[in-house]
């Protein structure tokens, strides 16, 4: 029997993670049920370890594919000195009192957070556990606690040569009061921390055995699919089901909020029950917008004062002071995530319960909305998290949740609804389109005197609810009003300008698209003060050593300045996101037809400490491949609010024949952890456009590259 | 409008099974809903990700733009079918490497990978390319792809000798 945990009692940590947090986390004890079921010690919600010596770690991060199974895993069995390949891992359920993030207060997991949020928290209660084995052993021996040691998976006294392993402590340890400050091992005690470790989940997913969203299979089980408005944000008006009722294995039709399900036998007859279906839409505002309306808005916004985000010195003064002024425009589109794992949720909704099974980065998000939804308390509902096939912040919605929930809560029977490809990229939550407007004057010594940058486009947290409109949006500002050059008259402005079109958090979210707008400016004003970019960069990096370290280290590794095949161009970028610092070198070559080949990434990266060196690697190399997309081909474009793009053949993923090398070094600076999910994509597409600029001298101002502006007349 | 029903005799992975669908659905489909194989993934529906590669006589083919009617009584090999326990040289070499991310096209890769190496014993970077182009990793994992198949090719020359 699974033993039931509950909170016993709070720890109330002082574990420095941020300005002016104070981490207090929930070591969940022996509750009723344990105390009766002794053969298990569970000091904390993370860990069991039971008679047999089997330990049982709680992995609360969602597995995305950045690794978390592995990385908790890691970090957790260190600490607690178990031998990592014997640890069961157990996919944490839905509940927030004991697996909220102790840094944002959620179970919902997106801004690269998991190890970087958890990592004093895990040391601590896995080092607390490990203290109650040690002192369950001490008390049997008779020796003071301090004089026992462990190796992995016991308990050793080293001065007589005994020995116990955690199996035989268990009963125990499990009478012992949790230690609240446990000591931990020292960096020279790790075991895993800080050494490759083979990924935990790479068996089942290369024989096919992993559990994805879409692959749940419950008894009885319906597959749904959904008719969604073709115009964002449109409604029902009216539909008759007629047709596709008539069709053999539709077993009902019903609508919800998103559209009209068409709920069958099997998947393939639910897409032929909608292509039966005949409904009228309430297209609503949206179907008033197009891009190109959009675009030109912005322009008319661009040349009226927004809200100042910072504002160091008198930039305005300074650009009029007589100096060489440089002046540019940056666009940027929106962008859809494309998870290889097209949307889905299965869920069963009874009377007086509810279960849902989802792919989702937000546990606590989709307990919430099941329980809005259905109405039933907490403890009626049961969220199991899968697998997920990609997330990239697409999966905390909770759009694909809903569908679920009110499906299944009106047919009465399991159901799992799933999205098509073309459902996916046409019904998305969107990376802001944006216009930005750069003024930089230059000094007689050609160093920056002046900075004045204005970006309009909307607000994704404002849109959600999240920071109220007076204010300037963090995620539309974030890597812009942060840029790390010294210039003595630095003014960022926001202007909120929102169309409507629904917004997402993408992957490096704000930093994905102002990384490329000011590192790419800054290339400019490199060139036009005739300086050498890398040179200019560093010479302007001196109050923020850890960006100038990266781009030295990356700079370095790519040989910068060394003599490159003709045609070829190198180009920098060096971007801060998500407490990781990360820099780039690009080299580039343009065919006469204007095709962008990238030979090759060179990039650094400081996020404190790698826990898992590898998968820092692995999460550099994919977000080099998720920027590169972006910088190539990633568009989405709204006619009359309706999304233009629908599968890979017209919004299109880099494949395999067009990736670079990817080499990427890691500088462990020892400062406090940066995150890793995010960091590799912002630095992408300014590198790539900085090195098409020194292949061909010309300046890719908007995004995606068009060839057709690199095509050799 | 979806077709009558149809009894429909396919073999895969060495097993012969009937199953009672309109001749026009998708294989995909069949594969995961029918015979309750989940390994082969759906991504696109339009031959375009390459998730749900399967072996058709031997041959790489995208099974959400197989016909089922097309695919009776030809063996067919899914990535459940491959190896029981995880062992093929291609899989061993993904384990080496370390491939997947998210993983969730990673059975397509693998299915591509091994038909891939089934023709060409030790492929170049380009012949990788080549074969491979059809599979799209959203993750990224393309670099160690190249790398495992490499891997592959020795493990598969290795294991001859």
């Amino acid at each position: 029997m699974t033993p039931r945990i509950s909170r016993r009692t709070l720890l109330k940590g002082t574990l420095a993670a941020g300005a002016g947090l104070v981490v207090g986390f929930p070591l969940a004890g022996r509750s009723r049920a344990l105390a009766q079921t002794p053969a298990v010690f569970a000091p904390n919600q993370w860990i069991r370890i039971d008679r047999d010596g089997v330990v049982t770690i709680v992995n609360s991060v969602p597995e995305m594919g950045q690794g978390s199974m592995t990385t908790t895993t890691m970090i957790l069995a260190d600490e607690l000195d178990v031998p990592i390949d014997q640890v069961r891992i157990e996919q944490a359920p839905a509940n927030p009192d004991l697996y909220k993030n102790p840094v944002t207060g959620s179970q919902s997991y997106g801004g690269s957070r998991g190890v970087r949020d958890h990592y004093p928290t895990w040391r601590k209660a896995a080092a607390a556990a490990r203290t109650m084995l040690q002192q369950a052993a001490a008390n049997r021996w008779g020796v003071p606690v301090e004089s026992t040691e462990t190796e992995p998976g016991a308990v050793v006294h080293k001065p007589s040569g005994r020995r116990l392993a955690y199996a035989q402590l268990v009963d125990e340890a499990q009478t012992l009061p949790v230690p609240q400050n446990p000591k931990l091992k020292t960096p020279d005690q790790f075991r895993y921390i800080g050494k490759m470790v083979k990924r935990r989940d790479t068996p089942d997913k290369i024989t096919g055995r992993g559990i994805y969203g879409m692959d749940v299979v419950v008894p009885g089980m319906l597959v749904a699919s959904i008719e969604r408005c073709p115009v964002l944000r449109g409604k029902v008006k009216s539909f008759d089901a007629t047709a596709t009722k008539r069709i053999p294995g539709v077993r009902d039709v019903v609508q919800v909020t998103n559209g009209v399900a068409v709920v069958a036998d099997s998947f393939w007859t639910a897409l032929q029950g909608r292509r039966a279906l005949k409904v009228q839409w309430d297209e609503g505002a949206l179907a008033q917008v197009s891009s190109p309306a959009i675009a030109k808005e912005y322009e008319r916004l661009s040349k009226q004062p927004g809200q100042a985000a910072r504002n160091d010195g008198d930039a305005e003064k300074a650009l009029g002071a007589g100096g060489k002024v440089i002046e540019a425009v940056y666009q940027v589109p929106f962008l859809e995530h494309a998870c290889m794992e097209p949307m889905n949720a299965t869920a069963h909704v009874t009377k007086d319960a509810c279960t849902v099974w989802a792919p989702t980065q937000n546990p606590g998000g989709t307990l919430a909305t099941a329980m809005r939804l259905t109405g039933l308390p907490k403890e009626k509902v049961t969220v199991h998290t899968t697998l997920l096939g990609g997330g990239f912040g697409r999966r905390g919605e909770q759009d694909f949740i809903v569908d679920a929930v009110e499906v299944a809560k009106a047919v009465g029977a399991p159901v799992k609804v799933m999205w098509t490809r073309e459902d996916d990229i046409t019904h998305g939550f969107y990376r802001p389109s944006t216009y930005n407007v750069f003024r930089a004057a230059l000094g007689p010594d050609g160093k920056p005197t002046a900075w004045h940058n204005r970006i309009v486009g909307p607000g994704l947290l404002i849109q959600k609810g999240r920071s109220p409109d007076y204010q300037i949006d963090g995620a539309a500002v974030e890597g812009a009003r942060n840029m790390p050059y010294d210039i003595p008259n630095l003014r960022v402005e926001f202007v909120n300008k929102d169309f409507g079109v629904p917004l997402g958090f993408w992957r490096s979210v704000g930093a994905s698209q102002n990384g490329f707008i000011v590192e790419s400016f800054i290339d400019e004003v490199a060139h036009a003060a005739g300086k050498d970019p890398f040179e200019f960069r560093r010479d302007l990096l001196g109050k923020s050593p850890r960006h100038k370290a990266v781009l030295e280290l990356a700079a370095t590794k790519a040989n910068w300045g060394a003599p490159l095949p003709p045609g070829r161009g190198r180009g920098i970028a060096v971007v801060f996101s998500y407490n990781s610092y990360m820099a780039t070198v690009a080299e580039v070559s343009v065919a006469p037809d204007g095709l962008v080949r990238v030979h090759r990434f060179v990039s650094a990266i400081d996020a404190g400490l790698a826990v898992n060196p590898d998968q820092v690697k692995a999460q550099v190399e994919g977000g080099s491949v998720y920027g590169l997309t972006a910088t190539l081909y990633g568009q989405i474009t709204v006619d009359r609010g309706r999304v233009q793009q629908s599968n890979f053949n017209d919004y299109p993923m880099l494949r395999i024949n067009e990736m670079p090398v990817v080499e990427v070094h890691i500088l462990d600076s020892g400062e406090a952890l940066g995150g890793l999910g995010e960091p590799g994509v912002p630095t992408v597409a300014p590198a790539v456009c900085n090195a098409v600029f020194a292949a061909t001298g010309k300046r890719i101002r908007t995004l995606p590259i068009d060839r057709n502006e690199l095509r050799k007349a | 409008m979806a077709q009558e029903a149809d009894v429909i005799s396919l073999s895969v992975n060495g097993r012969t099974q009937q199953v009672d669908v309109p001749p026009d659905t998708p294989l995909l489909w069949v594969i995961r809903e029918q015979l309750g194989l989940t390994g082969t993934k759906y991504g696109c529906g339009a031959a375009l990700c390459g998730a749900c590669t399967v072996h058709l006589d031997g041959a790489a083919v995208r099974s959400c733009a197989v016909p089922v009617s097309a695919a009776a009584n030809r063996p067919i090999t899914t990535i459940e079918g491959l190896s029981a326990t995880g062992e093929h040289p291609v899989q061993k070499a993904w384990t080496e490497v370390d491939v997947p991310q998210c993983g969730f096209c990673q059975p397509g890769q693998i299915m591509s990978a091994v038909a891939l190496l089934a023709n060409t014993g030790s492929p170049t970077d380009a012949e990788i390319d080549a074969a491979m182009a059809g599979n799209i990793c959203r993750c990224g994992t393309y670099q160690r792809i190249r790398a495992a198949i490499h891997l592959a090719a020795a493990l598969q020359k290795g294991g001859r000798r």
